[in-house]
């Protein structure tokens, strides 16, 4: 009876660990266009010149999406580690400067980098490395990663930021964008600008 | 009680190892990693020591060359780094994030040697996915896992282990990382030690 006893306790807990993965991996869903952006929380960039970039104001240690002033975030799910990433980085660099020399989206639209299983000395090492001009959050448990569907990187997701507070995916791709000023156009049209 | 025992703790070890695995792979190399799912984190025992001479080895190289530690003795540091197969989740963006970073290297006088159980040819196609490496990339293979073996970083089932190991310039092992092999081990772990050697 004790054996029994141990037996199905072991197999609730067993059960539960696979669940609380199946969970993990059925909250997880690739975006889509179209969808609503799964909940993103991010910490405040220490740097000043990457909180003004995304407009945020006050004095909390976390902010969200809607606290982006901005039409459309552009997300970069990426790693330092990650070959493709670091050959992309430079032609998101060339988006990031064409964005901000474009009067029409300028300040309307904005990059942000999510590096999935990076520590923050790692993100800083590939933001260094490659003069990344927007910020890029560490994601070092895989948090945001799962939360995507565990995508290959890198992946894009624009999400376009609604008055009512919400986010709709407009776009969503894995690997190079390629050229930049047909994406820019792209981004562009999916912003309303 | 004791076969209970037993059964429980697999059961366990499988669950939670399964639901804890978490990675990232690039798209640079498409459909072609093969998902070991979750391994034991450690499967060998180590047979050498901070303070240790390190063995001395020669292995081929993906370039061709015959790289031997003892090259290096009294011109280099050396960061050997262990990664248990090609093809695989993790290892394959391991090197990646390391070819970034020869500035840190080269400002602790350090050269990194990347050791795998596999062939040549298997080397050479998988880290033609990187872009180019700096650093030598040498094959373990023949005989079977022999310098994984004298450091005490060769798995039961034939790969190594995921282990980082530091060597100054007298031959002398100054770290040693046997790491979880389901996980990367953080950069910043690894260029502390490096910074220990200007």
């Amino acid at each position: 009876m004790k054996r029994i006893l141990v037996l199905a306790v072991a197999a609730a807990v067993a059960a539960a660990a696979l669940l609380s993965g199946a969970t993990a991996a059925a909250q997880g869903v690739q975006p889509r266009p179209g969808d609503r952006l799964f909940d993103l929380t991010l910490p405040v960039p220490g740097e000043r010149a990457d909180r003004n970039y995304l407009g945020l104001s006050g004095w909390g240690k976390t902010f969200r999406m809607a606290d982006i002033k901005a039409n459309l975030v552009l997300i970069e799910i990426l790693s330092m580690y990650c070959p493709f990433c670091q050959k992309e980085a430079p032609v998101v660099n060339r988006l990031h400067e064409a964005i901000e020399k474009d009067p029409a989206t300028g300040g309307k639209i904005k990059i942000i980098g999510v590096g999935a299983g990076n520590s923050s000395y790692e993100v800083e090492v590939f933001r260094k490395k490659y003069g990344v001009p927007f910020p890029v959050f560490p994601d070092p448990d895989y948090d945001i990663h799962k939360k995507c569907g565990e995508v290959r990187t890198p992946f894009f997701i624009a999400v376009r930021l609604n008055p009512d507070g919400t986010q709709s995916v407009t776009h969503a791709r894995l690997g190079g964008f390629g050229e930049v000023p047909a994406f820019l156009e792209t981004l562009k049209k999916a912003a309303g600008l | 009680m004791t076969k209970t025992a037993a059964l429980i703790i697999l059961v366990l070890a499988f669950a939670l190892g399964t639901s804890a695995l978490a990675q990232t792979h690039s798209e640079a190399y498409k459909d072609n990693i093969y998902s070991t799912g979750g391994l034991k984190p450690v499967d060998s025992v180590l047979k050498v020591k901070v303070g240790d001479r390190a063995p001395d080895f020669t292995l081929p190289s993906i370039a061709g060359q015959m790289v031997a530690l003892g090259q290096y003795r009294g011109k280099k540091n050396v960061v050997l780094s262990f990664v248990p197969a090609a093809w695989t989740p993790v290892c394959s963006d391991q090197w990646p994030g390391y070819n970034i970073v020869k500035d840190l290297f080269d400002a602790s006088d350090a050269i990194l040697l990347g050791i795998t159980v596999d062939n040549i040819p298997t080397l050479y196609a998988w880290t033609n996915q990187m872009g180019h490496l700096w650093f030598p990339v040498l094959s373990d293979f023949y005989p079977h896992g022999k310098v994984a073996e004298a450091y005490g970083v060769l798995r039961s089932d034939g790969t190594a282990e995921r282990a980082l190991f530091v060597i100054d310039k007298k031959g002398g092992i100054r770290w040693i990382d046997v790491h979880d092999i389901n996980k990367r081990p953080p950069l910043e772990s690894l260029v502390r030690e490096l910074e220990k050697l200007k």
